[in-house]
């Protein structure tokens, strides 16, 4: 399971890299969105990954790392999507007001000469 | 300063934060309500946050770090801010440019679009919360505080430019904050922590294969700072976005390279600086000065004046990295007496360039025009100016390059320090010489031309206190340099010294409650 999510991981973060680079800004705002994704993946899987644990202490049980979850990653991934949500509209904002005032949607502002 | 420490009762730690954050927020109501209010306020809270900062820094200057512990929760725990001679330097750099920057803004440009003072203020709330925080996934919280306000101001009263640079500089800094929750997590993974003083302990701790994973943690975060703080392959967006952003945003983002130079300076005297001063030594010296190369030879080449001054902060940037790298306790008093010395600099340098371009007639190309007005009193700030970004005595730049080239004497790249940075300080002065003497020496008469991007208009008393102050506090670090100096001798002493910013946030216990409801409801036998 621990490959599968590695995999997905890797996959996200490489599509993302690579439209990242691209030229439309369009094409950018995708891949940062699919970078976003494969990094709050990691953040998660940065905690143990275990399969129905839940990050809450159980009476009768030892509060430790191998019976429940690690609460930290969790809220970390909570913090890292919202805060990436906001900047993704901003960035949105940005592209349409360029593409409005230049008339391109090159990340240039302008087609290439 | 005791008596207004213990009106704090202990909160002044995280005042610099809270005051910016109630001021932006007031702001955006008075802005429909009263606007007549909004700049006075924002004046008002700026300078209260000045205060604070000088008030800081005189506690800070006792020699102890203070750690506040927010939410009464003890530190590997809980989030834990830190002060000490470093953070509260920082932070009245900050509020110093800042006041400079917004008198500037009243002059004209804070009513170009909407809401520049509420973002100026989440700006210093960001700032602030990064110089201080003692928790590295709150360093991240902030620095994207930082760069959010850093977004809206940066388009603020959009111009196609300014637009076009700014789509770049988001993307780019989207791009480092994703490497920095990368870095931040694969940390957590391996020491359990994200308390900066918990990671100082823990990672020289870790077995050797989990250290090296660690190391790539840690220069992935030194990536990410070094996108902020202009180093060599990550600087090309500087030149552009400082080009493109109107002057008070421009002179408020010369602060900004500097969390960048802080951060880093943090990270490795703190956490990283034993295992990674052996494996990479030699790494950062030879990024930073291939930087102040490449920024000397933009400096020649540069055919606008906010061109150029922008890479005048890349080449500080890269003095400053330099002094860092070295990491000897005197390159790192070096360095941080020359940070507060080409802040305040560029700062003013931006805020002189926008005059110069607006009494030519809205240019700035480095050629001979007409003058609309006096060009007198410009010419003196440029000069002024101009020798204190080249390194030149009587000002404090000078003192600045000669204590890194002292203190670099006995490093094993001695030689190539020494010849680059008086190299790069030639090729700046020449250029800065140069420029000066195009843009007020070269006869070019008649009436400016009806082709003028904007009609040129005489400086506003705002613009003229903005520039007198940043120049006045430029000359005040020179006046004062006896004092700066050894305040950030100290301050390099108590960073090479990390045991005591540990013990400090380690062992900050909670503070004991006024009121205690759990006690109460215990005695009285109300709890389940």
């Amino acid at each position: 399971m621990l490959l599968l999510l590695a995999l997905g991981i890797g996959t996200l973060a490489g599509c993302g890299v690579w439209l990242l680079l691209r030229a439309r800004t369009f094409d950018v705002v995708l891949g940062m969105t699919l970078l976003s994704y494969a990094v709050n993946l990691f953040i998660f899987a940065m905690g143990q990954v275990m399969v129905g644990a839940v990050p809450i202490v159980e009476a009768g049980r030892v509060a430790t790392l191998s019976n429940t979850a690690d609460p930290l990653p969790q809220a970390l991934v909570l913090t890292a999507i919202v805060i990436s949500f906001a900047m993704t509209a901003v960035l949105l904002a940005i592209a349409l007001r360029t593409q409005a005032e230049t008339g391109s949607d090159h990340v240039d502002g302008q087609e290439p000469r | 300063m005791a008596g207004a420490a213990a009106l704090f009762n202990g909160h002044e730690v995280i005042a610099p934060i809270v005051l910016p954050l109630v001021a932006g927020a007031c702001l955006i109501l008075l802005e429909k309500a009263r606007s007549r209010w909004v700049p006075w306020v924002s004046v008002a809270a700026t300078l209260l946050q000045l205060m604070l900062a000088v008030l800081l820094v005189g506690q800070a200057s006792a020699g102890e770090v203070q750690a506040y512990l927010l939410g009464n929760w003890q530190a590997p725990y809980g989030i834990a801010l830190a002060l000490d001679r470093l953070s509260a330097l920082m932070l009245l750099l900050t509020t110093v440019v800042a006041c400079g920057a917004l008198v500037y803004a009243l002059g004209g440009d804070a009513e170009r679009g909407l809401h520049f003072h509420a973002l100026f203020q989440f700006q210093l709330m960001g700032l602030a919360g990064a110089f201080l925080t003692a928790d590295l996934f709150n360093l991240f919280v902030f620095f994207e505080v930082l760069l959010a306000a850093s977004y809206g101001l940066l388009l603020h009263g959009a111009t196609r430019q300014r637009l076009r640079a700014s789509v770049h500089y988001v993307v780019f800094n989207l791009t480092g904050s994703a490497l920095f929750l990368i870095a931040v997590s694969l940390l957590y993974a391996l020491t359990g922590t994200l308390n900066m003083a918990d990671l100082a302990l823990k990672v020289p701790a870790l077995p050797p294969q989990d250290l090296r994973l660690a190391l790539a943690a840690g220069s992935m975060l030194l990536v990410v700072f070094a996108v902020k703080a202009a180093l060599l392959p990550l600087y090309f967006w500087l030149p552009d976005t400082y080009a493109g952003a109107s002057a008070p945003v421009a002179a408020l983002f010369a602060i900004m390279t500097k969390v960048g130079v802080y951060a880093i300076a943090r990270m490795t005297t703190l956490v990283f600086g034993p295992a990674w001063l052996g494996a990479a030594a030699l790494v950062l010296p030879t990024l930073a000065l291939a930087t102040l190369v490449l920024a000397a030879i933009g400096v020649l080449a540069a055919t606008q004046l906010r061109g150029l001054v922008a890479y005048l902060v890349v080449g500080s940037a890269g003095t400053l990295l330099l002094a860092l790298g070295l990491g000897t306790p005197g390159t790192l008093a070096a360095g941080l007496f020359y940070l507060v010395n080409s802040t305040l600099v560029a700062a003013a340098w931006f805020l002189i360039a926008d005059r110069i371009a607006a009494a030519r007639g809205g240019v700035d190309r480095l050629d001979a025009r007409p003058w609309a007005g006096g060009w007198v009193p410009l010419g003196v700030a440029f000069f002024i100016a101009a020798v204190a970004a080249a390194g030149m005595p009587p000002l404090a730049g000078f003192f600045g390059k000669a204590l890194l080239l002292q203190a670099a004497g006995q490093t094993p790249i001695a030689v190539w320090v020494v010849a680059l940075v008086l190299g790069s300080s030639l090729a700046m002065m020449v250029a800065l010489a140069r420029a000066g003497s195009t843009l007020f020496w070269k006869p070019a008469g008649g009436a400016l031309p009806a082709g003028a991007t904007g009609a040129a208009s005489p400086p506003a008393a705002a613009h003229t206190l903005a520039i007198v102050a940043l120049l006045s506090a430029v000359v005040a670090t020179s006046v004062g340099a006896g004092p700066l100096s050894a305040y950030t001798a100290a301050a390099a002493q108590q960073l090479m010294a990390r045991q005591g910013y540990i013990d400090a946030v380690l062992g900050a216990r909670a503070v004991a409650p006024a009121y205690d409801v759990r006690r109460e409801m215990r005695e009285r036998g109300d709890t389940k």
